[in-house]
């Protein structure tokens, strides 16, 4: 089986999430497998801060479609409320940061 | 198949309560969650988690796993007794309960299968069109890929029903293109790439995550690059052009003169390539050549003699 022929294997090609922008509030859903509902309370707890003032001039960033996932997970596969998720993800973002402090001055 | 021992898969003991075990399930699950574990089998183990938790919560299906008896050692072949279900009756499909998706019921091992069915299989008797599931997994890349774009094959596990019904892991190859500019947690998407949908739902999409194997030379952040440049003392006090190597080929680099050590050196816009490209910064390190010849040693002493009144340790108050 490790043997097949890669080359034989269509070419994907392949977007870098991040560098999205103006994704709506309906794709993001869509994205998240979630309810525009659940979206619209990650924005509400101020975990997703999309440009735009009404929900459907909301115009969220790859960023933001990552945040929504990783915190519709926490909350689904850890029983964490949106609160509980929110303080994860702000501690994890602060734990990224250390990380890659400790990795400039070479010391991991 | 292997024998799965779930209680050790817990760390708890066989007699140990409903309450106790709800406990220990909470604690490593928070542990070894992927979106928060830094440990390189933590998806692995969240999953072998999910699926002990899921027997052993449920009383029935921890009574009947009890009962195959406790002399089974994890990863022994093992065969279901042809009767070891008798008297057991299983509610439903309900495997997945608060384990969540990403522990659900086709990611289970073949060893739960045997002993309980494949739960998750009334997912797709849904009479609604469902988008499917998109997957997730994790590609290294070199950090000169990211410089130039790269194409990489990616081997994923995932599970497939074959013709006579029967859910088995299959590997599955893709050829991915993987962008110019992309950097270490970032996530590439690839569209319909995930789990087929129900009925005329569309497929789920495939998430990859980048990471960069780590390189002996460069260390990154963001999109900058950092480089330990060596240079002799003389190149740092009287500048110099010396050659650097980057992710990108080698250049030339001029040291200005009166350099210190730890200077940063920025190159902007030789960082990893984008809209807003990084930098590269070569971070200075002045170092001493050996003292290994008379007349070497010689020119130590004289400089001793030249800078005696310099105070290396002024700043440490001695």
């Amino acid at each position: 089986m490790e043997n097949e022929d890669t080359r034989s294997l269509p070419q994907l090609s392949s977007i870098i999430l991040e560098e999205l922008s103006e994704l709506t509030l309906v794709e993001v859903s869509r994205a998240c497998a979630a309810p525009v509902d659940s979206i619209v309370e990650l924005v509400a707890e101020g975990l997703l801060a999309p440009r735009g003032r009404e929900p459907h001039r909301w115009r969220f960033s790859g960023i933001e479609l990552r945040r929504a996932t990783v915190a519709l997970r926490l909350q689904r596969e850890l029983g964490v409320n949106l609160a509980g998720a929110a303080l994860a993800l702000q501690l994890l973002d602060e734990v990224d940061a250390l990380r890659t402090r400790l990795r400039i001055v070479g010391v991991s | 198949m292997e024998f799965k021992d779930y209680y050790l898969i817990m760390g708890v003991a066989r007699d140990a309560t409903q309450g106790e075990i709800k406990r220990v399930y909470r604690q490593l699950a928070r542990k070894y969650h992927p979106d928060v574990s830094q440990a390189p089998d933590a998806e692995a183990r969240f999953k072998e988690l999910g699926e002990a938790y899921a027997v052993l919560k449920d009383l029935e299906k921890r009574a009947a796993y009890d009962q195959l008896g406790s002399n089974w050692k994890a990863g022994q072949d093992f065969r279901p007794p042809p009767d070891w279900n008798a008297g057991f009756e299983f509610s439903g499909g309900d495997v997945d309960g608060n384990t969540g998706q990403s522990a659900g019921a086709g990611d289970f091992s073949d060893f739960f299968e045997a002993l309980y069915g494949r739960a998750g299989a009334a997912r797709g008797r849904s009479p609604f069109a469902s988008r499917g599931e998109d997957h997730h997994a994790k590609v290294l890349i070199d950090l000169e890929d990211a410089y130039a774009g790269a194409t990489r094959t990616i081997t994923l596990q995932r599970p497939e029903a074959g013709a006579d019904g029967r859910v088995a892991m299959h590997r599955h190859q893709l050829n991915v293109t993987i962008p110019r500019g992309v950097h270490s947690g970032q996530h590439i998407r690839l569209s319909g790439q995930g789990a087929p949908g129900a009925g005329q739902g569309q497929s789920g999409d495939l998430y990859l995550e980048v990471g960069f194997n780590p390189h002996a030379h460069y260390r990154v952040d963001q999109r900058d690059v950092y480089l330990d440049l060596p240079v002799a003392p003389w190149e740092a006090v009287l500048g110099a052009t010396v050659k650097v190597p980057t992710p990108s080929g080698v250049i030339e680099l001029k040291v200005p003169p009166g350099s210190l050590a730890g200077g940063k050196l920025r190159l902007k816009g030789r960082g990893i390539p984008g809209a807003t490209p990084g930098d590269f910064y070569a971070v200075l390190q002045p170092v001493l050549p050996p003292a290994d010849s008379a007349a070497a040693n010689g020119f130590y002493l004289n400089m001793a003699g030249q800078f005696a009144s310099f105070a290396p340790r002024a700043g440490l108050g001695v």
